[in-house]
């Protein structure tokens, strides 16, 4: 066992710690504090200097022309993309590249074409539509958004609720009950496109995060042929569910890399700011929540590598992926919490990145499975039991 | 469910309404003598007055005939204005409000409010 990075691993580590220190903090001083788009002449800047690094299209598989990188150093590499204000949901505003939804990777080749292909190039968006009014913990139960066969046809009636970007996106998967008696094994993934008739983004839904806002949709009568169903019928729960596992890995990453810069400020305050007569680092208080602070990043840090270490070698992940997830977005909202203490007012002004994050990071606990679904999965998996 | 489009009543723009704004942060239309929007605008987090001081701006330079505003104070300003410009996008064919050139309507999102 390893626990060194590899040269080329702390290479590549370095290489983005650089980018992101140089390129993106520096933006930020001049951007709205709550932003999560970049100007399109600096986006289009970044983007270039990103594809030098060879870094663009981090996550498209390598036989669709991604970069080869393995999910450890994916891993290291979400952990540095993520230290700035808007890090936790729009890592460096998305200069790397986005592979759209990896289940469109299992895709027909008709599919591939008309949406994968268009959404590597960066010409087409897609969002992930789950869940809905009725709960988004327990997905396969709470689907009511019905799909009906009609000749060659479906015809789609129902709501979602919390589905990020779909106001933007050309397309989107979403998830349907095609058969009401056969509970998880009755739900199907439907590709729609966003101009169909019956198709309607009614609202936005505003809630403690400033990037990435989500949205309420309505299905009227959508009709969407055949050749838009993404596997098979009665199938689609499967393909939902391989998403959320895979997702957890980077989405606990990220919340590390916040509280590493958060954690990274507080240290630099503390050195600085005097109060009675002497450095906030200089008393026993201060430094114990630094103290703190490392234990919560370092046990993340080592969990989430784990996690990302048995993807890596293809052994089951999905009970170290949910500790992952569980830990970081935990500790992630502890250190955010410490720092903001340590910075007294500044803490919670919004001249600081740690607004942002305090009210971001809380979200992490709910998003991609709340915390007391990966205990329930996680308690599965120690106890032998089956997910029922 | 909150309402999406602003139904405030109008307040008559000039320097001794603009005075009473709060300096919070929010979103803020402007519109002609007839009540129709000219301008959906936001203070955000980099403002150094608020809505006050955004809308002393649009004073010390009127444009699009503004002579009425009203203000939201909105912590979510960034998202609130995004969905008010895309609300008013759905009931004007697709248009944006006369004076809102500041914005690149292929990055807006498209809505479609009952
Ligand atoms: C900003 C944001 C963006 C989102 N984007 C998307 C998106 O793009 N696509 C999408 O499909 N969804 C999205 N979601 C939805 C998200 O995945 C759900 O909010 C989440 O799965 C929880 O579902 P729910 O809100 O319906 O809560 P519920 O399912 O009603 O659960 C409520 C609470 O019950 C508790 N709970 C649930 N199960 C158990 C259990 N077994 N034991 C003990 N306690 C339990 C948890 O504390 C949970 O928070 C987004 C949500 C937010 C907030």
């Amino acid at each position: 066992m390893d626990l060194q990075l590899t040269e080329e691993q702390t290479m590549v580590v370095d290489m983005v710690r650089r980018f992101v220190r140089r390129e993106i903090v520096p933006l930020e001083d001049k951007l709205d504090p709550d932003t999560d788009e970049l100007p399109e002449e600096d986006h289009g800047r970044l983007v270039a200097m990103v594809k030098d690094m060879g870094l663009y299209g981090l996550d498209i598989p390598p036989d669709y022309g991604g970069p080869d990188i393995d999910m450890v150093t994916r891993t290291l590499i979400a952990i540095e993309m993520s230290q700035h204000r808007a890090g936790l949901y729009a890592p460096c505003y998305g200069v790397f590249g986005g592979a759209g939804l990896a289940q469109l990777f299992e895709a027909n080749d008709d599919q591939k074409q008309r949406y994968l292909y268009p959404t590597l190039r960066g010409e087409k968006k897609v969002f992930f539509g789950l869940s809905e009014p009725s709960g988004g913990s327990d997905p396969a139960r709470a689907i009511q958004t019905r799909a009906v066969r009609d000749g060659q046809d479906w015809v789609i009636n129902g709501q979602k609720l919390w589905i990020s970007g779909a106001d933007k996106a050309d397309y989107g998967l979403l998830f349907a009950r095609t058969d009401s008696d056969k509970g998880r094994s009755g739900i199907t993934c439907f590709i729609v496109e966003t101009d169909w008739p019956g198709f309607h983004v009614r609202r936005i839904v505003h809630t403690l995060r400033s990037a990435r806002y989500a949205t309420e949709l309505q299905f009227t009568d959508l009709r969407v042929p055949d050749a838009n169903i993404l596997g098979e019928v009665n199938k689609g729960f499967a393909i939902a569910n391989d998403r959320l596992s895979r997702q957890r890995i980077p989405y606990a990453a990220v919340c590390i890399g916040v509280a590493i810069k958060a954690h990274e400020l507080a240290v630099e305050y503390a050195k600085i700011r005097h109060t009675f007569g002497a450095p906030l680092a200089s008393r026993q208080a201060i430094q114990w929540m630094l103290v703190d602070n490392e234990i919560d990043i370092e046990t993340s840090r080592w969990l989430t590598l784990v996690a990302a270490d048995k993807a890596r070698r293809g052994d089951p992940f999905r009970k170290e992926a949910g500790l992952a997830k569980l830990v970081a977005t935990e500790a992630g909202g502890r250190v955010v919490d410490r720092c903001m203490q340590i910075h007294g007012g500044l803490g919670v002004a919004k001249d600081m990145p740690f607004e942002r994050w305090f009210r971001e990071m809380r979200i992490r606990r709910i998003g991609e499975g709340p915390n007391e679904v990966q205990r329930h999965i996680i308690a599965r998996d120690i106890l032998g039991m089956s997910l029922r | 469910m909150p309402a999406i489009r602003m139904s405030k009543r109008w307040t008559p723009f000039n320097p001794e309404t603009v005075k009473r704004v709060p300096g919070q942060l929010g979103v803020y239309q402007l519109a002609n003598a007839a009540g129709e929007i000219v301008y959906v605008g936001v203070a955000g987090g980099r403002s150094l007055f608020g809505l006050r001081g955004e809308l002393q701006k649009w004073l010390a330079a009127p444009q699009a005939g503004a002579a009425q505003f009203r203000i939201e104070v909105n912590m979510s300003y960034r998202t609130r204005h995004l969905e008010l410009l895309m609300a008013y996008r759905a009931d004007h064919e697709g248009r944006l409000p006369a004076a809102n050139t500041d914005i690149d309507a292929s990055r807006l999102g498209r809505l479609s409010p009952a």
